[in-house]
């Protein structure tokens, strides 16, 4: 057991885990924020998706040990307490969501893309979702939802 | 589907890094880890050590020389697309790079990584043996340099012994107003390509061949460079010369698996050689925008 | 005061959903809870000779590891409970806890290991060293029914276990007439369910208050809470089954599965709380799916198209074990007719076990199959006699005036099939208008002058619906004045919660959003079937419904007694029942809840029972069957062999619709889908039964790139029952392979190619497109 240091949603944590944890893991167990999800192991579903220093990674894809010394945000570092953020409440609007597994992902990657490209279209997200598995929606609200999203964020700036 | 235990090292130079896979068993190096994880989470790898190289300064970077472009093998693949240097000097390579995965995987993984790990349908060797590239390779021993044409020994095992670890990968662009094409099918956007086809073109006053590149990713254990075909290419300019390439193409040897058959990857390597030599040849006619 | 219904209307799901914060089955956990980790055959089929579990044993942080001995020793049977229905399957189908010495499928579970976390359990797993010897595997279906096959048991006698005949009237004359007449062999392959969360169980048994109480990720709550009764020999009270939040079921869950039991059964044991969560390779080798079908039909009609007879047989695979009633062999049998007329019918199917996973259904439950079968042949009539394609199924189908219309079949109830709602000629011509059907053949000519090949599908289907026998809903308005739902009906993303809290809703004039409802929890209503077949909203939604008015009637009752108002002057509003002339005169609902429970000492008013809640349970008295009409556009590279999908249309007819948000999520999903089964979705098996494709690379699910927008128009019937709604959750994947594929052929008319199969893929495709 070593110690692995990192920045998650603006906090500064720390645990002693093995080598062999990955990072979802050490989120999810170590720090108790389950809601970063594995629905494959093998970087195909995009669950796990969170934020390494600003980039969409799989967390499932990565050893804790990678994310050592990064800032690291998930899902629940989203939100401003109670109150969803602009793709969050754009994925509620839209029905971008069923069971809410691929969920989080989703939102993750969302912010990312946008973030990238403020101004994307229909297209650019369909491509950047290659990354992330849905089986409820048929991914249409999804799209929808992002396109909302990045909108109801321009407006904000 | 976890790992199987491991020492896990993180060393902040090369020399402890050579050190530590000269005297160690069962090293895995990782450097983005975004082929090897899913391995190593499904068992099918079991190293003794891990060996993360991400605490290593300088072996990010990309440099053109003015001559050669060099690239460390710890580049993130999302660098290589965003790269002007590399956009503006060598499109094919961040076009191709574009294809790798999918987005998250490529804010990850690295270059060095994707060619160590040398998947048969992987598009970075492809571009890599496109390029004549060379790779650069360090050990206790010393260093050398091994053309990414003698990199595949056989199936997924690239030509790098155990203690030896690949710095960075080094080509000579093409000149301004080269043509270049990469083209690959794949069953689904961001899945690995059934067959890849890289080509680049040089063209004499915008219409004969003078220099000629094609090689194939998806059909044997590494890219397959086309050598009988990049000479039809060269010195022809007569329209149904495709024609005539992807003719010569049709003894290459082919394997075939669950996902594809021999006769279909056989039936691809027409239809991508097609596409990339035409967007090539469109590109190459296309005057010089600097 | 209808008014909420109909309304599309957010879901009260989604505020934890998005944050992360909602608890699925891997995010509990329990002090002292362990981990399980199983080991599985790596064989199709082989005898066990050995397990040596000395080295796992003696990794640190291993508890212990059970075996077969053990769950014989406990439960004193290694059988696994179920319900055959009326179909029995031989011995050696039945299903297993742990096997003794004779695995038959990759994927079957051997030994659970328990260790301190996941990664030490697997640790031991791998350390686990068995002795096998492999034994000659069946992997084809059909070379199981060869006199000289091995067998997939080493105690069975045949392969074939079964078949289901679905007859009337009488065929062969029709083939020995001037009729037209052709003969079609479809091959189909369906693959798994994958929702994108496994399986996964946690089990804590208190051995001082001899309580079992288990969280499941499964459609069935209630079933494994019965089964998990009967095994342990402990009453419903002493066993819970929560169900957690459920990423997906998607027929994956619907099955009671060996894990769920070992767990609860070593919780048992070492009295600790166990952990076990389903990995993605896990789901591809040992949950259920629904998989390969040979057909071969024939066809007889007449020169206007009009069906005469349709006569076949069917070969399906029923993978190593029978873990229901021969549930999807039947449908494929029952449903081909659908929603056409088909005079004269036989057909039966061969259920040939095989050294794979078991089948049962996955959504669309034997549906799907059926419907490509029945529109395959609707194409080639046409394409035989040059009719349009859509023609050719208007003359078919089954005329509103005929309705309700009997099918000479029996449903799997006993009960007479009846189509009791539907319009399906005016739900397939609003599909072809919306569509500009008649248009597209001039599209098609442009198209093919520039060198694309685009085609158009058009099918129609029909799904039974809202199966019985019963779903239970307890409606309570509770002494702090709020008002809470439980039920039977398993929420598994299909936004149960938003809908059965908006029928509430309007009975007790509320705001859904104030109104909790708590899905699959044993503990809060005693009885529930669960969550399958796209029966919730016709079963648990109408008991809701019936549960609600019963306790707003109540309310208004012992209102009327404490405000001495005569009861229809009072109505529900804002938590509270008023007068309706004079508001001031109210009662809060706290108030009247508390009026329920009674003081000390005084009796109830009369026809007053304790407590403002009913607990209702709906038994449908006859199914209600959704229909609906799709089409589809289609590009064909015919360098490559890739389809991509244009455009997309339904026209459904799922009854009176509750929140159409709701409903055409359910659609759209359904579409996704059946178009991975039409081009995509493939889980394959070498020739030895050893599966070829064990991760999301190699099976594939559709992605965002794969799925176009689908256009949705309603077009509903009322079904009868209370609400008057019919089912939704399969309805969208019935006819979507059939449409697409449909699509494809007609896109690459000029190359004469025939489709008989799914998926297509782009290879074949290819073959096709040159031979």
């Amino acid at each position: 057991m070593h110690s692995v240091s990192m920045t998650v949603n603006n906090m500064v944590v720390s645990g002693d885990i093995e080598g062999r944890t990955l990072l979802v893991e050490f989120l999810r167990e170590t720090l108790r924020l389950t809601g970063t999800h594995v629905g494959c192991d093998t970087s195909q579903c995009g669950a796990c998706t969170v934020h390494v220093n600003g980039l969409s990674v799989k967390s499932c894809a990565m050893f804790a040990f990678q994310a050592e010394g990064t800032e690291v945000t998930t899902i629940e570092g989203v939100a401003d307490g109670d109150k969803l953020h602009p793709m969050q409440e754009a994925f509620r609007t839209n029905h971008g969501l069923q069971c809410g597994f691929c969920t989080p992902g989703m939102v993750m990657t969302a912010l990312a893309l946008v973030n990238e490209n403020p101004e994307l279209t229909e297209t650019d997200v369909r491509i950047g979702l290659e990354g992330n598995l849905c089986r409820c929606t048929g991914y249409q609200n999804i799209v929808k939802s992002i396109l909302d999203g990045a909108k109801a964020l321009r407006s904000q700036t | 589907m976890k790992p199987s235990a491991f020492k896990y090292v993180k060393p902040d130079s090369i020399r402890s890094v050579l050190e530590i896979i000269s005297t160690n068993e069962n090293v895995k190096i990782l450097a983005g880890g975004q082929s090897l994880m899913p391995m190593i989470n499904m068992r099918f790898v079991l190293p003794d050590v891990v060996l993360d190289l991400s605490q290593i300064p300088g072996m990010n970077e990309i440099k053109f020389s003015g001559e050669s472009i060099k690239i460390g093998a710890m580049t993130r693949q999302r660098e290589i697309i965003e790269s002007k240097l590399l956009i503006k000097n060598c499109p094919l390579f961040v076009e191709a790079t574009s294809l790798i995965g999918h987005r998250q995987t490529r804010n990850w993984g690295t270059i060095g990584g994707s060619l160590c790990h040398l998947d048969p349908s992987a598009e970075l060797p492809v571009v890599a043996r496109a390029l004549d590239a060379v790779i650069h390779i360090e050990s206790i021993r010393g260093k050398r340099k091994l053309a990414v044409a003698d990199l595949p020994l056989f199936y997924m095992t690239p030509a790098i012994e155990p203690d030896e670890l690949v710095t960075e990968i080094e080509f000579t662009p093409w000149s301004a107003g080269h043509g270049w094409g990469f083209f690959e099918f794949s069953r689904r956007v961001g899945d690995f390509a059934i067959v890849s086809a890289a080509a680049l073109i040089e063209l004499e006053r915008s219409k004969t061949v003078c220099r000629a590149s094609l090689v194939l990713g998806g059909v044997g254990s590494g890219p397959v460079r086309c050598k009988e075909a990049e000479e039809i290419l060269l010195n022809y300019s007569e329209p149904d010369l495709i024609e005539k390439v992807c003719d010569s193409l049709r003894n290459i040897e082919v394997g075939g698996d669950s996902q594809a058959s021999t006769k279909y990857r056989r039936h691809l390597i027409g239809v991508m050689t097609k596409r990339a030599l035409r967007t090539a040849f469109e590109r190459a006619q296309q005057p010089v925008i600097s | 005061m209808d008014t909420l219904i109909g309304e599309n209307r957010n879901r009260l799901e989604d505020f934890t959903l998005l944050r992360g914060q909602a608890i699925f089955l891997d995010d509990i956990k329990i002090p002292l809870m362990k981990e399980c980790a199983f080991l599985r055959s790596p064989h199709p089929h082989a005898l066990i000779k050995s397990i040596d579990l000395a080295p796992a044993l003696k990794i640190p942080g291993v508890e212990t590891i059970f075996l077969y001995d053990d769950i014989v020793s406990f439960f004193g049977t290694n059988q696994m409970p179920f319900d055959q229905g009326d179909f029995v399957a031989p011995k050696w189908s039945y299903p297993i806890i742990l096997p003794q010495y004779e695995v038959c499928f990759v994927g079957e579970a051997i030994a659970m290991v328990v260790a301190e976390n996941r990664y030490i359990a697997e640790d031991a797993v791998n350390a686990i060293r068995v002795d096998y010897e492999p034994l000659p595997a069946v992997s084809d279906c059909r070379d199981g029914l060869r006199n000289d096959s091995c067998f997939v048991h080493q105690s069975s006698n045949r392969n074939e276990i079964g078949s289901i005949i679905a007859t009337y009237g009488d065929c062969d004359p029709c083939f020995n007439s001037e009729l037209f007449s052709f003969s079609l062999s479809l091959k189909q392959h369906r693959g798994g369910a994958h929702p994108m969360e496994g399986r996964g169980v946690i089990a804590s048994y208190d051995p001082k208050n001899k309580f079992m109480c288990v969280w499941s990720s499964t459609q069935k709550p209630h079933k494994l809470r019965n089964v998990l009764s009967e095994l342990f020999q402990m009453e419903e009270e002493y066993v819970r089954v929560i169900l957690p939040e459920v990423g997906g079921g998607f027929g994956a869950k619907a099955a009671i599965y060996p894990e769920e039991l070992i767990v609860a059964f070593a919780s048992r044991k070492l009295g600790c709380p166990l952990k076990w969560t389903e990995d993605r390779r896990e789901h591809f080798l040992s949950a259920i799916q629904e998989r390969d079908q040979y057909w071969s039909v024939e066809v007889a009609f007449d020169s206007n198209g009009i069906l005469a007879a349709i006569r076949g047989t069917a070969i399906h695979d029923q993978g190593a074990y029978t873990l229901a009633e021969f549930n999807i062999p039947y449908n494929c049998a029952y449903a081909v007719p659908g929603p056409y007329i088909v005079p004269n019918y036989h057909m039966e199917v061969k259920v040939v076990e095989t050294n794979k996973v078991a089948t049962v259904p996955v959504r669309g439950a034997g549906f799907p199959e059926a419907n490509f079968v029945m529109e395959r042949i609707m194409d080639h009539i046409a394409n035989d006699l040059g009719i349009d394609r859509a023609e050719i199924r208007r003359r078919n189908l089954i005329p509103v005036d005929r309705i309700p219309y009997e099918v000479p079949l029996k449903a799997r109830d006993g009960k007479p099939m009846i189509y009791d709602s539907g319009d399906f000629i005016g739900c397939l011509d609003h599909a072809l208008k919306v569509s500009s059907y008649q248009e597209f053949s001039s599209q098609q000519q442009a198209a093919l002058a520039e060198g694309r090949y685009i085609g158009i599908g058009v099918s129609n289907m029909l799904k039974v619906t809202g199966r019985g026998p019963f779903e239970g809903g307890m409606v309570k308005i509770s002494r702090t004045g709020t008002v809470t739902i439980a039920t039977g009906a398993a929420a598994m993303g299909q936004g149960t919660k938003t809908f059965l809290a908006t029928i509430c809703a309007t009975e007790l004039g509320l705001c859904p959003s104030q109104i909790k409802v708590i899905t699959g929890d044993t503990s809060l209503i005693m009885h529930g079937v669960g969550g399958f077949a796209s029966r919730q909203a016709v079963t648990a939604g109408n008991a809701v419904h019936l549960a609600s008015r019963q306790v707003r009637q109540k309310a208004l009752l012992v209102s009327s007694h404490i405000l001495e108002r005569p009861a229809d002057d009072l109505y529900l509003a804002d938590g509270k029942v008023q007068d309706k002339k004079d508001s001031t005169i109210n009662l809060p609902f706290s108030e009247i809840s508390k009026a329920c429970s009674g003081a000390k000492g005084y009796p109830l008013p009369d026809g007053v029972a304790p407590g403002l809640e009913k607990t209702v349970y709906f038994e449908p008295k006859n199914l209600a069957y959704a229909n609906a009409s799709h089409v589809a556009e289609v590009e064909v590279d015919t360098d490559t062999g890739y389809v991509s999908i244009n455009k997309y249309l339904v026209i459904n007819d799922s009854g009176r619709i509750i929140n159409p948000v709701i409903v055409n999520g359910q659609i759209r999903g359904g579409v996704a889908h059946g178009i991975g089964n039409a081009l995509l979705e493939w889980m394959g098996y070498d020739g030895d039964a050893q599966p070829v494709v064990t991760t999301f690379a190699e099976y594939l699910l559709p992605t965002s790139n794969d799925v176009p927008n689908i256009e949705i128009y309603h077009f509903p019937t009322l079904a009868k029952n209370p609400i008057g709604v019919k089912g939704v959750g399969e309805v969208g994947t019935i006819c979507a392979a059939a449409t697409v594929i449909s699509a494809v052929e007609n896109a690459l008319r000029p190359f004469n190619v025939q489709i008989s199969e799914a998926p297509i893929s782009p290879e074949r495709l290819v073959e096709l497109i040159h031979q």
